[in-house]
């Protein structure tokens, strides 16, 4: 039983197999204090009482995941390389299964599974491989007169035994996406896939089983009480995707041990179009940005629309004209379309739609059906601020679209609330794009498309205020998981007699000539003169 | 005493300036750090003045660590803000042509800075320093355990720096408390892990990021060197135990691992220059700052305590009650699961502990939390490699100590249980920005293939672009390349 290909575990589980496995971690990293383990797993190999992944689990799982790491193991170059190099090899290999795990948790296009999940993470593991030489070389930097004769370096080194909490709309790419910044970083990773997208999870799970270094990295599957197991442990960083309410809790739980988070979050991503654009091109964008991405269930996704009074109606006739385009007349069996993630989210987006304050408001869509958890493209004008459309954050189909006079109003009305993940400004008037981009506060800001900044590795990804805080893609990534250790190298030489006492007022002239690195008063000071 | 009334008109009026835009100008910037640079240099001697009533610290160490820290720093930024403040370019691949990407840096909203009162002046102000360049808005709270200077800075802020936007609120762990309750856009805290745990958890509530500059214990890793560069390494040493607020500096030395058959020779010359630098006559200790209150004073008094510990004193010993003065005192392998060898020390204590083989320090040294600062002196470098390769701390410094606070383009910051984020010159700026990531695009070249309905095609020519196969792309698009049935 000791001998297992799938390194993971699934909790809670009914399985006994399962249970086998978690106690196997154990018994692997210290046999020798594990006997009893051993005769309980035995004893309990024919009962069929769920395994828990409790505190002993986890602490078995952090130990061994930190002897890996002290043992140096994932520092090299060749570990980290090889490690990214197998995940690359994994999305080739597995495709298919990735994208029919995306299919059965969120009926995910294929094209939207390869786009958006599978090119993206094969893209940060080429960046990845490409720069990790230039990324894991010191950084040279200047030292002042002060410190004269001296050199100086910042060395990035990994922070340590690291947890990534992933979601379940995009269950591979906000899975794997943070996994390779922590591998390109040198780091142990325990993952923690969404149980609202089972399949994916599970998949991650056996993927990743079978193509890493189970010795550094493992997957930890679970909901709500296996992440509260998790949390206990002490970790050197952790990285969060999903909702402030939880993050809050994360964080809570992170400051008992000092530990420094990345929180990914989401908000309400306004979208403002202004009247003088190309309109064919912003509403595609816009409805490609919204239906055709995770059917609205994406962070950066847009969640509503502000324009002025009299461009509305122009507008939402080309973005029914697009969704027919794209979608077709019955877009509840269109085939390009994602379906709602799960009963829960199902239940809360059908609430938002049945609220009283938006009644009568609906101008296209609204159609829904519980058993195959699908809702249609929906567009409600002049939802109320006050409705519950308007207050929390949509991750849906649902596209409120709020009307101003002026476009220049769109600002302040973005202004006066939390700040999103993604601000998007429709225009060709390059005022209103200097005033949009200097005044609004936003995770990123894109002028004239949507989400399209999540793709380029150069600019960080992440959010500000209720958005989050911290930043990954690209470098971005490496930097989340590295400590950057400053490193200063004197000689002997080259003492200045004013750093120490017994004190003078000559040396505080030395002192101030040369914290101001002014080589002449320098000079005077030594000669005597002041 | 601050009232929660005053707190909260306060915060309001500083969310009512930053809202303004204000604050964001680079004019009003450079204007609070002249303003800055002002106040130092008005204000010199008072300074001095305080910080020796309250410290004890000799004029010379106050230029030194406080009042010229303070003066390089705002001189840094006055010379960098321009840069700092201007975008950064992103490179975007051909296939968002046409578009450009960059970066901006754009100021928090209003934040909160917890100082420290061993370094009343440059812990509060250097911080504050980041804060006004990146824009903010900003709350300090100095240390109520250093009463004068938390009151000039209450009382003499105002009348050089923008009132409106930058606010001094005195008070102890009640009005600190108080504080934390509001929401700010980033809490920026120096002190101990203890309460850095409870502002990470309240700025949780609102998720507020935090910076967290903390301690621990700052080993020095002692090879055996010889005569000529010991003298100066030990005049590095005693500077970087006693020389700065008396051993009441978070970068401060701990404790010093040699070799069992140096450590005489260390501790002789150790003694040589502790007499040379501030004599031997505890009740007339020149150049040496005292303790700041009669708790600490406590504290340290009863790490000696354990009899165990006492017998290890191999020099000075002596406390001196009323001036609250602590004689440098050198402690030979106290045992190891004592608390002075588990508890930061932050005081004139230092304790020697001997190895049979410098290499062992690294074994040592990763036995224990994470430090902010760690110091070799060596001349060997294939152990300079290890110790980088091998320990994890805050920063590494070789054969000097403290110095390397002063170096601007250092990030200056801790790790694990030395707390988290960084700053000083450039990263201090960082600290207080959101870097916004700005993407243009503009109307005309579509790709088509991003939007649904879905296709064959599609797919093939999404392929292409995603590993930025121009040739693969063009020949899709022009029909000249099949596409794959599967």
């Amino acid at each position: 039983m000791l001998v297992h290909d799938n390194f993971h575990t699934r909790y809670p589980t009914n399985h006994s197999s399962s249970h086998r496995h978690h106690r196997s971690i154990c018994l692997q990293t210290h046999a020798s204090i594990n006997r009893s383990i051993l005769t309980t797993t035995m004893a309990s190999e024919d009962s069929t009482a769920p395994a828990v992944f409790d505190t002993d689990a986890a602490n078995c799982l952090t130990k061994e995941l930190r002897s890996t790491f002290l043992a140096g193991k994932t520092k090299s170059y060749e570990w980290r390389s090889s490690q990214l190099k197998s995940l690359l090899k994994m999305l080739d290999d597995c495709e298919k299964q990735i994208c029919d795990a995306l299919f059965s948790d969120l009926a995910k296009p294929e094209m939207e599974a390869y786009i958006h999940e599978i090119a993206m993470i094969k893209s940060s593991c080429k960046v990845a491989l490409k720069k990790l030489k230039d990324w894991m070389k010191p950084e040279k930097a200047k030292t002042n007169l002060g410190t004269f004769p001296s050199s100086a370096e910042i060395v990035p080194e990994p922070l340590g035994v690291v947890l990534v909490i992933s979601a379940w709309n995009y269950p591979l790419l906000l899975s794997v996406d943070p996994v390779i910044g922590a591998i390109a970083a040198g780091n142990a990773v325990v993952l923690k896939p969404s149980e609202l997208a089972p399949a994916m999870s599970s998949l991650l799970a056996k993927l990743l089983g079978k193509y890493l270094d189970n010795s550094a990295i493992k997957v930890v599957e679970g909901a709500v009480n296996e992440t509260s197991v998790l949390l206990e442990q002490k970790w050197d960083k952790i990285f969060y995707t999903g909702n402030g309410r939880v993050a809050r809790i994360v964080m809570a739980a992170a400051a008992k041990n000092l530990t420094p988070v990345v929180l990914e979050l989401g908000g309400k991503s306004p979208v403002l179009v202004d009247s003088n654009i190309d309109l064919a091109v912003t509403s595609r964008r816009i409805v490609g940005g919204k239906w055709g991405t995770n059917n609205g269930q994406a962070c950066v996704g847009p969640d509503y629309i502000i324009t002025t009074k009299q461009y509305a109606p122009v507008l939402i006739d080309s973005l029914k004209h697009n969704l027919v385009k794209f979608f077709g007349e019955d877009p509840m069996n269109s085939p390009d379309i994602s379906r709602i993630g799960h009963d829960r989210h199902f239940a809360r987006l059908k609430k938002l739609l049945d609220d009283d304050k938006i009644s009568g408001k609906i101008i296209h869509g609204g159609q829904t059906d519980k058993s195959s958890l699908k809702i249609a493209p929906t567009i409600v004008l002049d939802a109320p601020e006050d409705s519950l459309m308007m207050s929390e954050e949509i991750f849906g189909p649902l596209l409120p679209i709020v009307t101003v006079e002026k476009i220049e109003d769109g600002i302040e009305f973005i202004n006066s609330r939390p700040k999103p993940l993604a601000a998007y400004l429709f225009t060709n008037n390059k005022q209103l794009k200097e005033a949009f981009v200097s005044s609004v506060s936003a995770g990123g800001v894109v002028i004239n498309d949507v989400t399209l900044h999540l793709m380029v590795d150069t600019l960080p990804f992440g959010g500000v205020g209720e958005s989050g805080m911290g930043a990954y893609h690209g470098k971005f990534s490496f930097d989340a998981f590295s400590h950057k250790k400053a490193v200063l190298y004197r000689s002997f030489y080259g003492d200045a007699p004013a750093r120490y006492p017994p004190y003078t007022p000559g040396k505080l002239r030395l002192l101030k000539a040369l914290l101001d690195g002014s080589l002449f008063g320098i000079i005077r000071a030594l000669f005597g003169f002041s | 005493m601050t009232d929660d009334h005053e707190i909260r008109r306060s915060v309001e009026e500083l969310r009512l300036t930053f809202k303004s835009g204000k604050t964001r100008s680079g004019d009003w910037r450079k204007a609070q750090l002249q303003a800055i640079l002002r106040l130092v240099h008005e204000n010199e001697d008072t300074l001095f003045r305080l910080l020796e009533l309250e410290l004890g610290k000799h004029p010379v160490e106050s230029y030194r660590d406080e009042v010229g820290v303070i003066k390089k720093s705002a001189d840094h930024a006055l010379a960098c803000i321009d840069q700092w403040m201007s975008p950064k370019k992103g490179r975007l691949p051909l296939v968002f042509f046409p578009a450009s990407g960059k970066v901006l840096s754009e100021p928090l909203g209003v934040v909160l800075i917890i100082g420290s009162w061993n370094f009343p002046i440059t812990l509060t102000l250097d911080p504050l320093i980041g804060a006004i360049s990146a824009g903010n808005a900003v709350v300090l709270k100095p240390s109520e355990l250093s009463p004068n200077c938390a009151s000039f800075l209450a009382n003499v802020l105002p009348s050089y720096l923008d009132p409106k936007a930058v606010k001094v609120i005195e008070g102890g762990r009640e009005v600190a408390n108080r504080l934390l309750e509001y929401k700010w856009d980033k809490i920026f805290f120096t002190g101990s892990p203890k309460v850095g745990r409870i502002v990470m958890a309240a700025a949780a509530k609102n998720l507020t990021p935090v910076t967290l500059e903390l301690g621990g214990k700052c080993p020095v890793i002692f090879d055996s060197l010889p005569n000529s560069d010991l003298k100066v390494a030990v005049k590095r040493v005693a500077s970087g135990k006693w020389g700065a607020c008396a051993g009441q500096a978070c970068i401060g030395i701990d404790y010093v691992i040699v070799e069992h058959k140096f450590a005489s020779t260390l501790i002789e010359q150790l003694k040589k220059t502790i007499k040379r630098f501030y004599g031997d006559d505890v009740k007339n200790l020149k150049n040496h700052s005292k303790i700041i209150n009669k708790n600490h004073f406590d504290r340290l008094r009863s790490f000696l305590e354990d009899p165990a510990v006492a017998n290890c004193i191999v020099y000075g010993g002596s406390f001196d009650d009323t001036s609250l003065i602590i004689e440098p005192t050198i402690l030979l392998d106290p045992p190891l699961d004592a608390e002075i060898m588990n508890e930061e020390i932050f005081g004139p204590l230092l304790p020697i502990i001997t190895v049979d083989n410098i290499e062992e320090s690294v074994e040592f040294v990763n036995s224990k939390p994470k430090p902010l600062a760690l110091y070799a002196f060596t001349k060997n470098e294939n152990f300079k490699k290890r110790i980088l390769a091998e320990t994890s701390s805050g920063s590494v410094t070789f054969n000097d100590a403290m110095i390397q606070f002063v170096c601007d383009d250092l990030p200056f910051g801790g790790v694990g249980q030395s707390g988290f984020g960084r700053y000083h010159g450039k990263y201090s700026f960082d600290t207080f920005s959101h870097e916004k990531a700005v993407l243009e695009r503009s109307f005309y070249f579509e790709l088509e293939p991003r939007h649904p309905p879905w296709s064959r095609f599609k797919l093939e020519f999404l392929r292409a672009a995603y590993n930025y196969n121009y040739v693969g792309m063009l020949l899709l698009f022009l029909g000249l390349k099949r596409v794959s049935k599967s």
